[in-house]
């Protein structure tokens, strides 16, 4: 049991299961749908997985056709669609309901352009993140936001959640580097917004899609930047002996001009578990960790890495480990790698996505403890620290009774916290269903509001991912 | 609804706070008199002409609210001019990475602009390639809607997922849905240095291949133009590079190794370099009054293309962004050639009439038509955040 409300779904939609799926069958064939209740169960949850609902059917669409034809019927049919990517959300953006049908992109995962000389390239949204990469390589291109999940995920899912990563402190998030979409509206028309060249001419309703957490329509091609790859890059380890000597160090570098490509910080706990797991020689005997990444030559590296170094001793790093080589690099991005995977060993844990303003980390940090501890639960810290958005893992037991509320509740006063100093409630997971109780934290009812008239001019009847993003209650009907 | 044609001085309303702006466009609902929006009516001359009662300005709302070199932020009134935020910056060397561009030149006006209306207008200049544009670095907004409702979008933050994201919406919204109080945006350090590349005698399609390969090599090109002979001396193709001292000197001769065939480029350090951006920033080379003037926006390889039909209209022009950014003088008689360029781009960019006489922006479209759909989704977006049309109507479109 947990305490995120679900809407009742509509019980005389479900109980037209049948027809619906024959309407789909008849668009998409056989091959396009799923209806056996053992595989709907697929699709129950996404990487929320204390939320889950087995859904009306699956369509798996191959062509934008398709998902035209899919969603115009769904319309008139009046049910309610979440588009799928890869599952990978950790907010619960993709968990379906009961009287929904899941809309997965999978069949739509081709390179459809790569265009090296103008840096863009036009895929289909079912394509993971990696792959874009891996596919433009050749040519030592690659697409720069890396979320954590990049194996699996998908560009579809990284638009609707304006997804980041760790090196987005120097080449930004999914918004700053796409340029252009299609995508089918809920009454089925098919919209070009964007394409391969640089801003809109009118409204940037680009910008305004990515992000939307697939309530506007759903995407089925994208047009992203690429860019050449530096010559080279490599991490610097620091240890300290406190989390204001680590933030500290963080602000002077950056005040310094000097822009990394990435900043991770580590607390106590979280190395210790890292180390335990990945064995990547991380210092056991100090309160924090950074890891900051510079790209460029080698003779460029050295000379960013000494004015990082000199800064770093100037707040009382104690511990330090330069990247000389590949190898020595991987070692050091071992640990902070595999770190989610580490913890998950030890306990269950849910990952908040905070944002803070920098020069509140060690206040933030030792108020997450006091939660945490109040809740009786764990605590673990591994974030970008280069732009504040805090990543702290709440431990906990899914097996003890009461546990997992425990978690959510210590989970919502730590992301009120994250408001309250200024920052906000996610960097880059998105709202989904985890933070959707807590918008009002954030916004005015008048903000909101807002936000939902724009829901109600792509989708006036709320069937895309409803029960997401705001408060069931209070919400504008068109 | 009667609407007076001629503004006169007895009719510009300056809040001095966020409650102002809101009586102020109440009170335009309730009469049914609708407002210019300004900052410092530096750019008031782009857009479709408009008949309003009065102008809203921003002017009085002043002030740095938040500035935290350490986390890479300012924060300010929409009012505040661009120079007082640059000069704060200074002092921290840092600076707003999308280099806005200054538009007084090419349009012969006065003024302070705002950093309200850098934001409106999504400024940037030739380092967008590089560091996107305002619309990339704008990480908050404070607006007051057509609907008389104070609303904020995004924060002080450099990642915030949450919520739509109104704050790419408000961003070259020209003051169309809502007025701008209040803006909060990302800074960067300003780097050591600067170099310059300069490459002489390129045709426009050898000129597009150079800055093209530059700007697909590791080196981290910021600034990628070609001006082409006739707009400042001979022929010259500009690769620019930002960094520290040493950097500068390891990356100019890489490049100049990986462009040879395209010649022995010149170097352009420091404050030359630097002098020299400005004026492709700002398209001074056409500041001269007497032709229209054409901001359009394509995909680099294409541009030579969509320049031959400004060319073949008597137009003059020159390229930004390794291709993609044409800025073209015209004729300005006939429609400047807007049928012309706009069916050449065939809705794969845009081209946006930054400069014509109010008759030819009357009756030729300022902003790049949309197809139908996308169309109406953005009528439908003006309609929600102004249904009465109260601010800035028909400055972007006619009939909203």
């Amino acid at each position: 049991m947990s305490f995120i409300a679900m809407p009742k779904p509509d019980a005389a939609i479900i109980a037209r299961r049948a027809e619906i799926a024959e309407g789909l069958r008849a668009i998409v064939g056989d091959q396009g749908l799923i209806v056996s209740e053992d595989e709907r169960r697929a699709y129950e949850t996404d990487a929320l997985t204390a939320y889950s609902a087995i859904p009306l059917a699956v369509v798996l669409p191959a062509t934008t056709e398709e998902v035209c034809a899919v969603l115009k019927y769904l319309n008139e049919e009046r049910v309610p669609v979440i588009a799928r990517g890869a599952g990978t959300s950790l907010a619960g953006g993709a968990l379906p309901s009961e009287d929904a049908v899941v809309l997965g992109v999978s069949r739509m995962s081709a390179v459809l352009d790569m265009n090296f000389a103008d840096r863009v390239a036009t895929v289909q949204a079912g394509i993971t993140n990696i792959a874009i990469s891996q596919a433009v390589a050749h040519e030592r291109f690659f697409y720069a936001p890396d979320p954590s999940s990049q194996l699996a995920c998908t560009i579809g899912g990284n638009i609707a959640m304006n997804s980041g990563g760790a090196h987005c402190l120097k080449y930004g998030v999914t918004t700053n580097n796409l340029l252009g979409v299609k995508m089918v509206l809920m009454d089925g028309t098919i919209v070009d917004i964007g394409g391969e060249h640089l801003d809109a001419g009118s409204y940037d309703l680009l910008g305004l899609i990515c992000g939307s957490e697939g309530q506007f329509g759903v995407v089925t091609e994208a047009t992203v930047r690429i860019l050449r790859q530096a010559e080279g890059a490599r991490p610097v380890l620091f240890g300290f002996d406190s989390a204001e000597d680590a933030g500290a160090c963080v602000a002077d570098i950056l005040a310094q001009g000097i822009i990394p490509v990435a900043i991770e910080y580590m607390d106590k706990p979280a190395i210790k578990v890292c180390e335990a797991f990945a064995h990547a020689g991380y210092p056991l005997d100090v309160e924090a960790l950074l890891i900051v990444e510079v790209e460029g030559s080698d003779d460029e590296i050295d000379a960013m890495i000494a004015r990082i170094v000199e800064v770093a001793e100037k707040h009382g790093s104690r511990y330090q480990r330069v990247a000389r080589t590949e190898a020595e690099s991987l070692a050091i991005w071992k640990g902070r790698k595999q770190a989610f995977g580490a913890m998950g060993r030890i306990a269950d844990y849910m990952c908040m996505d905070g944002t803070i303003p920098t020069s509140r980390l060690p206040e933030v940090l030792t108020k997450i403890t006091e939660i945490c501890t109040r809740h009786g639960l764990g605590i673990a810290n591994i974030f970008h620290a280069g732009d504040g958005n805090l990543h702290p893992l709440i431990l906990y037991d899914i097996n003890k009774p009461g546990e997992l509320e425990k978690a959510e509740q210590a989970g919502a006063e730590v992301l009120k916290l994250c408001v309250e100093v200024g920052g906000c409630l996610t960097g880059e997971h998105g709202v989904g269903v985890e933070k959707r109780d807590l918008m009002l934290d954030q916004f005015n009812e008048t903000d909101l509001h807002q936000q939902q008239r724009l829901k109600l001019v792509f989708d006036p009847n709320w069937l895309l991912n409803p029960a997401k993003v705001f408060p069931l209650e209070g919400r504008l009907a068109s | 609804m009667s609407v007076a044609k001629v503004q006169k001085t007895a009719d510009l309303i300056a809040p001095r706070d966020e409650a102002g702006v809101i009586a102020a466009v109440n009170e335009a609902r309730s009469s049914g008199a609708p407002l210019e929006i300004a900052g410092s009516s530096t750019k008031r001359a782009i857009g479709r002409p408009m008949q309003t009662a009065a102008t809203l300005t921003t002017a009085k709302l002043t002030g740095v609210t938040l500035y935290e070199p350490s986390e890479l932020v300012i924060g300010a009134k929409a009012g505040t001019p661009l120079k007082a935020i640059e000069k704060e910056l200074e002092k921290n060397r840092q600076r707003l990475p999308f280099e806005p561009v200054d538009y007084r030149k090419v349009l012969a006006s006065e003024g302070e602009p705002t950093i309200g209306a850098v934001a409106a207008a999504n400024l940037s200049g030739p380092r967008r390639i590089y560091a996107g544009a305002a619309r990339d670095c704008l990480i908050g907004v404070r607006m007051v809607t057509g609907r008389g409702e104070a609303i904020k979008s995004g924060g002080r933050v450099m990642k915030n997922v949450t919520g739509y994201d109104l704050v790419k919406l408000s961003a070259g919204s020209w003051g169309t849905l809502g007025v701008l109080t209040e803006v909060t945006l990302k800074v960067l350090p300003v780097p050591e240095t600067e170099t310059t590349l300069v490459y002489e005698g390129l045709g426009d399609k050898q000129a597009i291949a150079c800055l093209s390969e530059g700007l697909g090599s590791p080196f981290e090109v910021t600034g990628a133009a070609h001006l082409p002979a006739g707009i400042d001396g001979a022929a010259k193709t500009l690769l620019r590079i930002e960094g520290f001292g040493e950097q500068m000197t390891y990356r100019s001769g890489e490049l100049k190794t990986l462009l040879r065939r395209h010649g022995v480029p010149a170097l352009l350090q420091g404050d030359a370099s630097q002098a020299l951006w400005v004026k492709v920033r700002d398209a001074e080379f056409f500041a001269a009054q007497d032709r229209a003037l054409w901001r359009i926006s394509v995909m680099p390889s294409r541009g030579p293309e969509v320049a031959a039909v400004a060319t073949g209209a008597g137009g003059r022009v020159f390229y930004d962004w390794g291709g993609g950014l044409i800025w073209a003088a015209i004729p300005a008689e006939g429609d400047v050639g807007a049928g012309a360029l706009r069916s050449a781009i065939a809705g794969k960019g845009h081209a946006t009439l930054i400069r014509a006489p109010e008759a030819i922006r009357a009756s030729v479209d300022v902003f790049q038509p949309e197809a139908r759909p996308v169309a109406a989704l953005t009528r439908a977006v003006k309609d929600i955040f102004d249904p009465d049309h109260v601010l800035n109507p028909g400055r972007m479109y006619a009939g909203s």
